[in-house]
């Protein structure tokens, strides 16, 4: 297969970026989309040309370091997918493919495809944990974890925290990603005694970073590659109403017995 | 120099063993932990659960990864799940059992009391990690569920879903962020690790490369742990994500840590056939899959039917012909090396004749659709993205790749390299896996290492090591900054003539090792690999073009770096597997196999660890021996019969 490529390339964090256009050859139908940037990284070299950068690791769908913009559309066109496990052949021989990184304020660009997507690390830092310093757990079967429970529970944690629903939402709105792990940790009993001030702290980070509101688009879901549900962000929204309910509700308590 | 090697292994009975060496180790008063710094580079589920761990114990950590996020380590990739003696099913598991499991699925080439220890961590393991969140698989009264894994004949495996590596590296994760917010562990991402600095004899700091920015800087400390995975990259062609690689525990070999058993490494049965040049890495395809797929290949070489036009009557599976006890269970060197034979044979399937049918249709009739969806769907849609074949329909076809290592740097009890100060843990030292790992033992060593062991055993090196503070202008430093500067100057250097990218040598290489110090190793094979990789180093230095420079965010020049090293590392491994005049786990020298072509080991000549010293870039390295005594699991011929 033979396409045309139109890549944003951008020298560093501060630079102007432009489209520059490229030829990708000779392309097997099984090439995955990054080795496809693989072959045109090799012949730019060939040409003294400097390649793409692009981030990318395990190519097999689940370290999330991967996800560009394909034609517009975050990890493009092929529902539940990562970049990486895209496969050419579900490309027209002879398209012109535009390449950009993901949008968004949060997200400033470092280089060509690369961002920096660090505010993910300190959104989790501020609340996206069960505190349980090693050593002190019980068996682990004297806690019960209903089957339903464990099972919603797994399907919130399979986010692999790509950025993916930030680039695809009209607000870059990280509100998938951190319902998602609200989500995970509140549907287990272990997650309960810590599920008011996680997703107050959690969601105060997100909007510390610059992300935007969530206005419901839909966007996210229909651009998340483990297809984490917009259900999320429902259970993020009444987890935060009740939890500010009831913080207040401490304040108030606290104050009339202090 | 000559190189002791004490494994510190304590007396008393194996059961007694960790617990009496707890208590004789020394502590750190809890408010001195704050005055002492530790170094870890790596935050796969090693890495990340010691710093975690150490923070919470009140050390000061500094964590390094080369991937944008620590949670990016290739832990993630895991999929299976992770062993662990609860017996929980009461079908006779114990501590006992998955010890001596383990030390009969490495081949008798690992430490009894490191495999016991880990067998007894096990269960501690599950319990932090249902603690921390960890979504494991339930049943319906909200019990924890198990599957029984490849090479085991109890179910001891705790799962969640395929994702099981996912999972637990995310509770590692979140635990490290949160010591992050409490300020307790300062994070360093998009950061590599260059050089090791050993001071006045210790591990004292490292030498990193700000990956975006290109800057080169000394971090410094008072013990430093290398959590940083395994080399199988060496290969080219892996399941290893792209970014693995052997740079760190390299750079420290080179600095004087022994290198044990570099030629032991895994190749994993059930990984998807490779398709064309371009191809950048292999798939693996759980293991688990075993529990439920029936391995089979035509009877009749060349036959090119299509697998539902094969009678059943003309299928070989052969796995269960050969080993009926174990069957499509065998562990992974047995299952591998028959999967090579029978294409070897010329009745592999596929484009390539390098594939074996994965068959799913007797589980399906047995089971129903539904229930192998449950167990595993996220696999069989995986296989559909990368193949475009449904296998719910058609069998899977796969064929074995280089997964896992089982060498790496020698350590003590202590997980001590034999640099003092400087701790390797998870994949990156020599493991408790011998010379083949069972299914699912990864994560429970990576998590037993940073989770249970490391964090009791550092805490005694600071507190008897009696370290004097060091500053950045301690000789040492200076010239392990001035190395890693040099280094970078000679890749970016201009070329001239003919010129090769990274990638091209990386390629040569991976297919140089495969043939040679692959699945089948011979004297005459290795002896040839011996001979072209000094050859290919030599072009390597004189043709690669490394564009750019070195102030920037630069893939080539990293890429370039690891490649480097690995084109040192590869000889290594290749002098190992030549020495090792026997057959053991994954490592099969055709020369020595037993009548029906199993691994013949030696046990009089070769039951040790074999430790490489480095000893300069012109000389042989030097070769020593921690003799291996078997006292609890007798010496005896594997046989999954």
């Amino acid at each position: 297969m033979h396409f045309r490529l139109r890549v944003w390339r951008q020298a560093g964090p501060g630079a102007p970026g432009r489209l520059e256009s490229y030829d990708a050859p000779d392309i097997s139908p099984e090439c995955s989309f990054l080795e496809m940037l693989d072959v045109v990284n090799e012949l730019l070299m060939a040409r003294n040309e400097a390649p793409i950068a692009f981030d990318h690791d395990c190519r097999e769908g689940i370290c999330g370091s991967c996800g560009v913009m394909i034609n517009g559309v975050a990890h493009g066109p092929e529902r539940g997918t990562a970049t990486c496990q895209l496969h050419m052949r579900h490309f027209t021989d002879g398209a012109e493919i535009v390449v950009e990184p993901w949008r968004a304020r949060a997200f400033p660009v470092l280089k060509d495809l690369c961002v920096d997507r660090s505010a993910f690390d300190r959104i989790i830092a501020a609340g996206g944990f069960i505190t349980a310093n090693t050593g002190g757990a019980r068996d682990g079967n004297a806690i019960l974890v209903p089957k339903f429970a464990a099972e919603s529970a797994m399907d919130a944690a399979a986010c692999i925290g790509c950025g993916a629903c930030v680039a695809a939402c009209p607000n870059g709105s990280a509100s998938l990603f951190t319902a998602a792990k609200i989500s995970h940790l509140g549907s287990l009993p272990q997650g309960q005694p810590e599920r008011d001030r996680r997703v107050i702290r959690m969601t105060q980070q997100m909007d510390a970073e610059g992300f935007g509101g969530c206005t419901l688009h839909g966007e996210c879901q229909e651009a998340c590659p483990k297809m984490i549900s917009l259900d999320t962000i429902s259970r993020m929204n009444r987890d935060f109403l009740a939890a500010s309910w009831r913080s207040g509700e401490e304040r108030a308590s606290q104050e009339n017995t202090g | 120099m000559t190189i002791e090697l004490r494994s510190h292994v304590p007396d008393g009975p194996i059961e007694q063993k960790w617990d009496k060496h707890k208590f004789e180790m020394k502590l750190v008063n809890p408010a001195n932990k704050r005055k002492y710094t530790i170094l870890v580079v790596g935050s796969g589920l090693a890495g990340a659960s010691a710093a975690a761990t150490l923070a919470e114990l009140g050390y000061n950590v500094r964590c390094f990864c080369f991937q944008d996020s620590p949670r990016r380590a290739h832990s993630i990739a895991a999929q299976g799940g992770i062993n662990a003696a609860k017996n929980y099913q009461n079908d006779g598991d114990s501590i006992q059992r998955l010890f001596y499991d383990t030390v009969k699925g490495g081949d008798f080439r690992s430490r009894e009391a490191n495999v016991y220890r880990l067998a007894q961590l096990s269960v501690n393991i599950i319990d932090q990690c249902v603690a921390q969140g960890v979504p494991f698989a339930r049943e319906y009264g909200g019990l924890l569920a198990n599957r029984s894994f490849g090479g085991a004949q109890v179910s001891r495996t705790f799962y969640a879903r395929g994702q099981t590596g996912q999972q637990l590296l995310l509770g590692a994760y979140q635990a490290l962020e949160r010591q992050v917010g409490l300020g307790k562990v300062a994070m360093y991402p998009r950061t590599e690790m260059l050089d090791l600095i050993v001071a006045d004899g210790r591990a004292r700091g490292i030498v990193t490369r700000d990956l975006t920015t290109g800057r080169v800087e000394s971090h410094l400390g008072d013990a430093v742990v290398l959590g940083t995975g395994g080399y199988g990259n060496v290969f080219y062609l892996s399941t290893n994500a792209k970014g693995s690689n052997a740079t760190a525990i390299w750079r420290a070999y080179r600095r004087g840590a022994a290198f044990g058993n570099p030629c032991f490494t895994q190749i994993h049965p059930t990984c998807i056939p490779q398709s064309g040049d371009y191809q950048s890495k292999l798939t693996l395809m759980s293991e688990s899959l075993r529990n439920d797929g029936r391995v089979w290949v035509p009877k009749k070489a060349g036959d090119t039917r299509a697998p539902d036009e094969i009678p059943e009557a003309e299928r070989d599976y052969y796995l269960e012909r050969k080993y009926p006890s174990f069957g499509n269970l065998s562990p992974r060197d047995i299952a591998s090396r028959a999967a090579k034979e029978v294409c070897d044979e010329g009745r592999g399937v596929g484009p390539t004749g390098r594939g074996v049918y994965l068959d799913f249709a007797d589980a399906i009739k047995r089971l129903g659709t539904d229930t192998i969806h449950e167990r595993y769907g996220n696999l069989f849609e995986m296989y559909q993205r990368i193949t475009d074949d449904n296998p719910y329909r058609v069998p899977m076809r796969i064929y074995p790749a280089v997964h896992y290592t089982m060498g790496g740097l020698w350590v003590d009890y202590n997980l001590m390299s034999t640099i003092p100060g400087l701790h390797v843990i998870g994949e990156a030292n020599f493991s408790d896996h011998g010379a083949n790992r069972l299914g699912a033992s990864a994560l429970m060593q990576g998590l037993a290492d940073g989770y249970f062991i490391l964090p009791y055993t550092i805490g005694s090196y600071i507190a008897s090591a009696k370290l004097s503070p060091i500053s950045a202008s301690h000789p040492a430093v200076r010239e392990a900054e001035r190395a890693v500067l040099e280094r970078t100057r000679r890749l970016l250097a201009p070329r001239s003539g003919r010129t090769r990218t990274v990638d091209a040598f990386h390629r040569e290489l991976g297919k140089i090792m495969w043939e040679g110090c692959g699945m089948a190793r011979s004297e005459a094979g290795l002896r040839s690999a011996l001979a072209r990789i000094p050859e290919l180093r030599e072009e390597f230095w004189r043709e690669v073009t490394v564009l750019g420079s070195d102030g920037e965010l630069n893939q080539a020049l990293e890429r370039a770096g690891r490649v480097a090293d690995f084109l040192e590392l590869a000889e290594l491994m290749c002098l190992d597997a030549l020495h090792r005049r026997e057959s053991c786990g994954g490592h099969f020298r055709v020369e020595y196999q037993t009548g029906d072509g199993e691994a013949q080991r030696d046990d009089e000549h070769f039951a040790y660890v074999a430790a490489w010293e480095y000893t300069g870039e012109h000389s042989a390295p030097t070769l020593w021996r921690e003799p291996l005594h078997f006292e609890h699991v007798h010496l005896a011929q594997r046989s999954y019969k």
